[in-house]
């Protein structure tokens, strides 16, 4: 499908709850690394793929306009996505169809996010995600939605919070090696268990915190990537889709969005065996929950197994399964779009076999990132492999 | 073209034959504390937004309100797919046609699922939780919910597939909005 497409570089800034640095400056040092990374300059990048979140967080008008100087657009083809939490994976979609199509030799993607400009907190910057009419004058706040699904879930499965705390305690303690984390602790199940409550069953440290940051992936066509790095990384198929804005008339224990994303990616990608033709994952974990949906969502699983593999052990970094070597959104930090291009740049360390600390035991040559987001309805995929 | 100077991130040390296999890159950005914050230490510039909405009701939920008022749930029925939905519609987002007329629903429900929430919006602590929930309304399709508050119960007493109904407003002081239901109680 379309001219073969892999990922050459990436770079990403450290994630942190308040940066000094702008928007654009967060931008600039992520495009700069991305760049240094494989040698290459903006001379030879033909366009750029943006994915940065609402204007709200930032008061500016047009953010990715605002934005674009430190993403290297000056005089380039510039396209911004954004399809709410899923745009960090959405915006490697977006980066592919622009040079799977011929269009262009090379795209960079940029994804930054600046939390914390919004006052006194991020999260009422979420408030409109609700309807205007039917649901806000009932004065909902946004971890309500993720309370009635991590409820729903585990009522479905009989689980029990210890049996989701396991995914924060393990990808809180994966960031203890990830340099650019904000929130990584050698946190313990009791801690998670002892944390406060905001909205049971969501406890303080089920859920990701409030970030700053960006990341940059560099995206070249076959003859470009095999010129400019010996480990290129491909992407291998890609998938996305979006489920009813009727939230309260879904089944919440199950994202379908995300099962439709993957059977997309995986089509393209010639996997029909999920389970066994993918060797390490980076699903999209904002609460520890949702890592647990969407392994069900990829189908690593079957619906309601994820917590068993948890507390198995397959999904730690030595384990047969390694999610979220990272560190994720729960360890690493979570700004929004950054967030979700932070994942598909572990993909490409961990294939390359440059993680470091954070190298997954086993051997893998095909990984998948997964986003998701808005009112719980949208679903974004890549599989990558070398 | 000309290339802006910028001053070199630490990141610019390295190049792609030389660079350290684990992790191959110092990643940056100076982290601010709230102390930073508060105290001024950093400059910042403030604005607030003046940012005033009218919705309009729209064709269905305009019904679905008048319906609220006359103390009476109201949901639409999609004849090709045989869903009976709530929230109501104009469309059947399935089969994307024009629904096939209104139905009344109970006021009572289930409870799908809920949560006990503690917080604010910007995260200030409440002594008694508020209890959202999403409801499965009785009359309509399996699964077709709306959100809405628990009130009337013990907090800790609530369950999923609790049955509920609806405490409305005084009909002289409904006015064509979610509303008009205060809250659901256990039935």
């Amino acid at each position: 499908m379309g001219n073969r497409v892999a990922i050459v570089g990436v770079g990403m800034t450290k994630f942190v709850r308040r940066a000094l640095e702008t928007g654009k400056e967060l931008s600039w040092l992520a495009s700069k690394m991305a760049l240094d990374s494989c040698g290459m300059t903006m001379d030879q990048i033909g366009c750029v793929a943006l994915g940065t979140a609402p204007d709200t967080f930032d008061g500016v008008h047009m953010k990715g306009e605002y934005l674009s100087d430190g993403a290297g657009c000056w005089g380039k083809p510039y396209m911004r996505s954004y399809v709410g939490g899923g745009t960090g994976v959405f915006s490697v979609a977006q980066g592919w169809y622009h040079v799977a199509s011929g269009m262009f030799d090379t795209c960079l993607v940029v994804c930054e996010e600046k939390m914390s400009t919004f006052q006194p907190h991020a999260q009422a910057a979420f408030l409109t995600i609700f309807d205007h009419t039917t649901e806000r004058p009932l004065k909902p706040n946004l971890l309500w939605i993720f309370a009635l699904e991590m409820n729903r879930y585990m009522t479905a499965y009989g689980l029990k919070k210890e049996d989701i705390a396991r995914v924060a305690v393990k990808n809180k303690n994966n960031a203890l090696d990830h340099p650019a984390a904000q929130i990584a602790a050698p946190v313990t199940i009791e801690d998670v268990l002892n944390s406060e409550v905001l909205a049971w069953p969501v406890q303080r440290l089920d859920v990701s915190p409030v970030s700053d940051g960006a990341v940059a992936v560099i995206l070249a066509n076959e003859s470009v990537a095999r010129r400019v790095t010996d480990k290129p990384v491909w992407i291998e198929g890609c998938g996305w889709a979006l489920d009813t804005a009727y939230w309260t008339n879904r089944d919440l224990c199950y994202s379908r969005c995300v099962e439709e994303a993957a059977r997309m990616a995986y089509k393209m990608a010639g996997v029909t065996d999920p389970r066994h033709q993918i060797h390490v994952a980076e699903p999209y974990d904002p609460f520890d929950y949702k890592e647990l949906q969407h392994l069900e969502g990829l189908m690593l699983c079957g619906r309601g197994e994820a917590a068993q593999l948890t507390a198995d052990g397959v999904t730690a970094r030595d384990g047969e399964l390694p999610v979220c070597p990272s560190g994720g959104l729960l360890g690493v930090g979570n700004p929004i779009a950054a967030a979700g291009l932070m994942k598909v740049a572990e993909l490409f360390w961990q294939l390359r076999g440059e993680a470091g600390k954070r190298q997954i035991a086993r051997k893998a040559t095909r990984g998948v990132a997964q986003a998701w987001g808005d009112l719980m309805q949208v679903g974004t995929v890549v599989v990558l492999g070398v | 073209m000309a290339k802006p100077k910028a001053q070199s991130p630490k990141s610019e040390v390295q190049s792609p034959k030389s660079a350290p296999a684990a992790p191959p890159y110092h990643p940056i950005a100076h982290g601010l504390s709230d102390d930073d914050f508060k105290h001024g230490k950093v400059c910042t510039t403030r604005w607030t937004a003046d940012a005033r909405y009218a919705w309009d009701r729209g064709v269905a939920i305009g019904r679905y309100l008048d319906g609220l008022k006359q103390g009476k749930l109201l949901g639409v029925r999609c004849a090709k797919c045989a869903r009976i939905m709530i929230p109501p519609r104009a469309f059947c987002e399935w089969c994307f046609k024009p629904v096939d007329g209104w139905v009344e629903l109970e006021d009572t429900g289930v409870v799908n699922t809920f949560s006990l929430c503690y917080v604010t919006w910007d995260v200030k602590r409440v002594k008694e939780p508020q209890v959202p929930a999403v409801i499965e309304i009785d009359g309509a399709s399996r699964g077709m919910g709306i959100m809405h508050l628990l009130g009337g119960v013990d907090p800790k007493k609530v369950f999923c597939g609790m049955k509920v109904k609806a405490v409305w407003k005084p009909a002289a002081e409904r006015e064509g909005a979610i509303t008009d239901i205060l809250y659901w109680k256990p039935l």
